[in-house]
């Protein structure tokens, strides 16, 4: 960051104009400053992100076709892909009902304890898994859980099950639907609903007709994100599940019980697997975005 | 542009100032109607069982043992030593995100080169990827099998290259919606009034960057002290030496002493919760400046 003039330099290529020299012609520093920062950052990403990210397909694949075609015929394997599904398609119903549900009462309401909730909410992302996994098993835990003792009495066992297994997803993937759709409500703003309100429209009519076609591209990238989160949980899932094998395991815990028994190119092939959902996740995504500016600036 | 973690964890000041119709001198007043007050007993009711509930009985099991036993188990060596690595590191994660964040994303918005948008993707990666995969990945370059041969597996710089790889995304993704506001006519501006590139750089675009640097900053720390899958296959959990806190409480977990467990627990949910208000405060102090 020696050069005088660099900052113009980057000023005047950012608007696509040619380089402008600077007073004493320092165009050479400058692009010498800008293509070392380039470099940086490229190397940087490559190294820590896109080279080993790589590997994993080409160690996948480095045996052939054989060992990808056992992994995905596996019975405990499919097991643990139709438990991740399960935990997943809950996490995304719950925290769908949930989240447009505290979206609409954050963004268009006003009551007591507004920002505490909003505060609140983001709980979930600053938790650590494995303390979110804690939490579950200290309230549901038969002897002497808050909620556990009591459900085991009515024949009820949540932990070491599936339904802890849908709590614990639940919880981490929370944050997620609220955080795109309550700048998307704000965006919008209420004058449609207005409109469609004081021409009779009842609340459910205009919450289907005006809002939710107003939000379905936010709603859609929240529920892509909170379903690449659910999927990949690993953590809250291990400390809940017991980790019983062939019944509470979901794909991440296999991956990790399939690496340590030596079993390595089964891990590679589930983690190549689910390496592929979250990389269509994160194009989903930029693809929705991109859509969803386009419309609002036409 | 893939801006997932833009409004995906950064709701953006609009958020917070339009959360009241008088702005900070806001006022508990009820715009509620019946369906829905019912629809926020409903949502606050699950909320409570689901979350807050759950967390609370983390701290009460931690402070139920009372203050000698919380004592004991905080000046365990072995907890000590994962406590004193997992703050360590995720402090040095965090200078080096700020640093190569902010460059990665002045590089996206500012540098134009073949190759941006598949960038763009690959910093997400991180995040959507599950963690026990990351750990995997890395293994891949820097485990038995590198074909660098560069073989960290098992040592402290495994758990840095973990956490760096978890908390990419988070401060690029905070300054990068920033940076694209600023105008680069503002530095020109600066410039043409006989600022030097230097001056152009500390009194203009840092201060302006600054609040969002501290809002990815505090993203990236917490996220790094309460990391636990990318470590499991690569740092070995050894004992004193590259067991992390989370690892510690799942020791403690799976031996069946959850009070020893929800103490590690408690301590490391306020260390995150106080960086994040620490960092609130600064970053609120530098806007007020700016």
């Amino acid at each position: 960051m020696c050069c005088s003039g660099g900052w113009r330099d980057v000023a005047e290529t950012s608007v696509a104009r040619p380089i402008a020299r600077g007073p004493r012609g320092q165009v050479g520093a400058q692009g010498a400053t800008k293509h070392l920062l380039r470099w940086v950052a490229i190397v940087y990403v490559a190294l820590l992100v896109a080279w080993p990210v790589t590997l994993v397909f080409w160690n996948t694949f480095a045996e052939g076709l054989q060992p990808v075609i056992e992994t995905f015929t596996d019975p405990l394997v499919l097991n643990s892909l139709r438990l991740t599904a399960i935990a997943a398609a809950w996490s995304v119903v719950l925290n769908t009902a949930f989240g447009v549900t505290v979206s609409m009462l954050l963004v268009r309401y006003e009551f007591p304890g507004k920002r505490l909730l909003n505060a609140l909410v983001d709980l979930p992302l600053s938790v650590s898994p494995i303390v979110v996994g804690l939490s579950i098993v200290l309230v549901y835990s038969t002897t002497n859980g808050w909620f556990g003792a009591p459900l085991a009495n009515a024949g009820f066992h949540v932990l070491f099950s599936t339904p802890a297994i849908v709590l614990a997803t639940t919880f981490v993937a929370m944050p997620l639907i609220i955080r795109e759709l309550v700048p998307v409500l704000q965006e919008v703003g209420v004058d449609q609903e207005q409109a469609a309100r004081s021409l009779g429209a009842s609340f459910p009519q205009t919450f289907r007709r005006i809002t939710i076609p107003a939000i379905r591209w936010g709603l859609l990238y929240g529920i892509v994100l909170c379903l690449a989160r659910s999927i990949g949980e690993f953590g809250a899932v291990k400390v809940v599940s017991g980790n019983l094998i062939g019944q509470t395991q979901t794909a991440t815990l296999m991956v990790e019980q399939l690496y340590f028994d030596f079993d390595q190119e089964k891990a590679f092939a589930i983690s190549s697997l689910l390496a592929v959902i979250s990389i269509i996740a994160i194009i989903t995504v930029s693809l929705l975005r991109a859509r969803a500016e386009s419309r609002s600036h036409s | 542009m893939t801006q997932l973690l833009e409004t995906a964890v950064f709701p953006g000041p609009d958020r917070e100032k339009r959360s009241g119709p008088g702005g900070v001198f806001y006022r508990p007043v009820s715009t509620l109607t019946k369906g829905s007050g019912l629809a926020l007993g409903i949502a606050v009711t699950w909320f409570s069982i689901l979350v807050l509930i759950p967390l609370s009985a983390v701290v009460a099991t931690a402070l139920a043992g009372g203050w000698a036993a919380f004592w004991d188990t905080l000046t365990n060596a072995q907890t000590l030593a994962a406590i004193a690595l997992t703050l360590g590191e995720a402090a040095l994660v965090t200078v080096v995100n700020v640093v190569i964040g902010t460059v990665i994303a002045w590089v996206l918005v500012r540098d134009k080169f073949p190759g941006k948008r598949l960038m763009e993707i690959v910093i997400d990666v991180p995040f959507a990827l599950p963690t026990i995969v990351a750990g995997l990945v890395l293994l891949g370059l820097y485990g038995p099998r590198s074909p660098i041969s560069w073989d960290v597996a098992n040592t402290r710089t495994a758990v840095f290259l973990a956490f760096a790889f978890v908390t990419l995304p988070f401060v690029v993704r905070a300054v990068q919606p920033v940076l694209e506001e600023l105008e680069p006519e503002v530095e020109q501006a600066a410039r043409s009034l006989g600022a030097s590139g230097r001056q152009a750089l500390t009194r203009v675009v840092l201060p302006a960057l600054a609040p969002a640097i501290a809002a990815g900053a505090a993203l990236s720390f917490a996220r790094a002290v309460s990391e636990y899958g990318s470590l499991v296959l690569i740092s070995g959990n050894l004992a004193l030496r590259t067991e992390v806190t989370s690892v510690r409480i799942l020791t403690y977990v799976e031996g069946g002493q959850s009070a020893q467990a929800a103490v590690v627990a408690t301590v490391i949910l306020v260390v995150a919760l106080l960086v994040i208000v620490a960092l609130d405060v600064l970053q609120r102090r530098v806007a007020r400046r700016g």
